[in-house]
């Protein structure tokens, strides 16, 4: 076992992947001598050379879809886009192209590409570079969807991205690269599509992914004093999403919180509550809460940024009220 | 590649009136009622299909666009298989789920047909780093019109393939039109090609109607991409011989335009090339009715299929 920041465990996946799979290749904007922007890609230049770890024009409508070919003929492409805000640069290429072609040509072509990203507020970069946009990509068939909150889950869930033979939205968050964590020396992957129980409780359950997930660890210790044990479920892979991890853990503890970054109108949130409801509402002692983003582009200014998100409070007072 | 022998002549002309005759079978099927949705015929464009995809080797990669039947019949496709996606059976290329837009045969190299103006452009590049990845020396025709070429993808994939030496050939179909708006009404230049210079790769504009010159031309271009020198813009400038799709009358295409693209069609200009080599005319004929008998079986197959299993659609994406 060895503590590793959240960028070194994902930096380990990518050298193992490309260690192991000469077909696994890089593309991004700096992710060359750079290292990356979040230092994700540092030193792999080096270890591997230009051809494997490519720096690519400002192009990324184009470079997904170059992304999408290259994976179409068998190679593994990550594709690197320095901020999921710009995901919507290229959305035709990933949701018209990438997310359908397998299915459109009666599956003559898998499409074995993940396209790596970050997204989430904090830093002060305002409504184009704060975005939390995984709904968008959650309701796209075709598509899977990965979003860690620890380094052991980024490492092992990069690799397992790396492997599966679709397309893997992978979302990263800003202020996790430098959160540290537990992650063994050996070789490990973690299964798509498996939600991890990160507290085990009995009062409440508590539904979260990416920062949110250590928000609701840092509220269940609080509300642990008041003697509220709560849960924390984390979703880990949201497509395909593990729904029986969540409901079995709502028949035990009969109220669910879903809480994410991302704004509350629309998010995935919704989502998960209908799931409880259509599949568990005879367990339920009280409706699903959201505890989620809200209805805003996320302001510049530091007060009004830290006003758009969850905190570790909103995530505590909401949980109180059921209570 | 010197110029092309008369076997070559041969297959480029059975090719390009396979073409000319399943585009109007094709719409003969869709009038009564057994293709629904789009149909975008190749007709009067034949000859960029034939003669860029003779040029090149069945290891070559394309990709295509919603004009796609064509570049599908040069590669080899199976009519038959062509015909029961058109129909959306279970027997046809993609199993009934992508129809005219999207007809693909991998196994054939062709990376599909593309329901998107400009979506292929950026798959060919991507097709194009693969091969380098693996060292190949496939080359990738990426075809797309003059439509196409105004999509802010082509200025960036023109862009990639250059800055990494990928080989792909762009085939810049010029048919003077995107579904009803001429080329002059959306860009001040008149050869399109001339956009390569802006990339740093070279751009030539052909006759599109003529495939033997084509053919001609492709040699360059494909040694170029072989070596790893790097892509090539080919504008080939044609005509279509009716509207964008089956349902647009091409009101707009002035009468005497269509006339002189018409008298040079790309059918009569191979027949030309075709007597000169002293080709007989029954051996012309005789290679018709070979064709024809093809296609109406490849109807009747296409008719005569199964639809594809609802339960085994439902199973499968049951969550």
């Amino acid at each position: 076992m060895s503590i590793l920041k959240y960028r070194d465990a994902l930096n380990q996946a990518l050298r193992e992947e490309m260690t192991s799979n000469p077909l696994v290749f890089l593309m991004g904007e700096g992710i060359g001598e750079k290292g990356g922007s979040y230092k994700v890609t540092d030193k792999l230049f080096a270890e591997f050379g230009a051809d494997r770890v490519i720096d690519t024009p400002i192009s990324e409508a184009s470079f997904v879809g170059m992304g999408t070919g290259a994976a179409i003929l068998g190679t593994r492409p990550v594709v690197e886009l320095l901020f999921v805000d710009f995901a919507l640069l290229t959305f035709d290429q990933l949701m018209n192209q990438a997310a359908k072609l397998n299915f459109m040509t009666g599956g003559q072509g898998r499409v074995p590409m993940v396209l790596r990203t970050q997204g989430g507020a904090g830093n002060g970069l305002a409504g184009q570079h704060s975005q939390s946009l995984e709904a968008m990509f959650y309701h796209m068939p075709g598509l899977k969807l990965v979003m860690p909150s620890t380094p052991y889950d980024a490492k092992g869930l990069l690799k397992s991205s790396i492997r599966d033979n679709d397309p893997v939205v992978f979302i990263e968050h800003k202020l996790l690269y430098t959160t540290e964590g537990e992650v063994p020396d050996g070789e490990y992957v973690v299964p798509l599509g498996k939600a991890d129980i990160k507290r085990d409780g009995k009062d409440i359950t508590l539904i979260t992914y990416s920062l949110m997930t250590l928000k609701c660890l840092e509220a269940a210790e609080i509300l642990a004093k008041e003697g509220i044990d709560a849960e924390v479920v984390d979703l880990r892979t949201l497509s395909p999403l593990d729904k029986e991890t969540f409901l079995n853990s709502v028949r035990k503890t009969s109220r669910a919180v879903v809480v994410h970054e991302a704004v509350k109108r629309g998010g995935i949130g919704g989502d998960i509550s209908a799931i409880i409801m259509e599949e568990a509402f005879d367990s339920l002692d009280a409706p699903v809460m959201r505890i989620a983003g809200k209805n805003t582009t996320v302001p510049f200014n530091l007060h009004l940024e830290k006003l758009c998100v969850p905190t570790t409070e909103d995530i505590v007072a909401g949980v109180r009220t059921l209570f | 590649m010197p110029k092309p022998n008369t076997e070559t002549i041969k297959k480029m002309y059975k090719d390009a009136f396979t073409i000319r005759r399943f585009e109007e079978k094709a719409i003969e099927q869709y009038r009564v009622g057994n293709i629904r949705g789009y149909l975008h015929p190749y007709i009067g464009e034949e000859a960029i299909a034939v003669a860029t995809i003779s040029a090149c080797r069945p290891d070559d990669y394309i990709t295509s666009t919603h004009r796609g039947h064509g570049h599908a019949i040069a590669k080899g496709h199976d009519l038959k298989f062509m015909y029961a996606e058109l129909f959306g059976k279970a027997t046809g290329y993609c199993k009934g789920r992508g129809g005219s837009m999207h007809i693909t045969n991998m196994a054939q190299g062709n990376l599909g047909a593309n329901g998107i103006v400009g979506g292929g452009i950026p798959i060919a590049v991507g097709a194009g780093m693969a091969i380098k990845q693996k060292k190949g020396d496939q080359v990738v025709l990426c075809f797309f019109s003059d439509g196409g070429s105004n999509n802010g993808v082509f200025h960036e994939s023109l862009n990639l393939a250059a800055v990494f030496h990928l080989p792909v050939l762009f085939i810049l179909e010029n048919n003077h039109y995107a579904v009803s708006t001429p080329i002059e009404a959306s860009a001040l230049v008149e050869n399109l090609s001339i956009r390569a210079e802006g990339y740093g790769i070279p751009g030539i504009t052909l006759d599109g109607n003529d495939a033997v010159k084509i053919y001609e031309a492709m040699e360059e271009p494909i040694r170029r991409a072989r070596k790893g020198e790097g892509p090539t813009l080919i504008e080939c400038k044609t005509y279509r011989h009716g509207g964008h799709h089956i349902n647009d009358p091409g009101l707009y295409m002035p009468k005497d335009k269509l006339e002189y693209w018409k008298s040079r069609d790309p059918l009569i200009i191979l027949k030309d090339y075709l007597n000169k080599a002293g080709v007989k005319i029954s051996e012309i004929k005789s290679i018709n009715q070979q064709m024809e008998k093809e296609l109406d079986e490849a109807i009747k197959f296409g008719l005569e299929s199964p639809e594809p299993s609802v339960e085994e659609f439902l199973a499968e994406i049951a969550e």
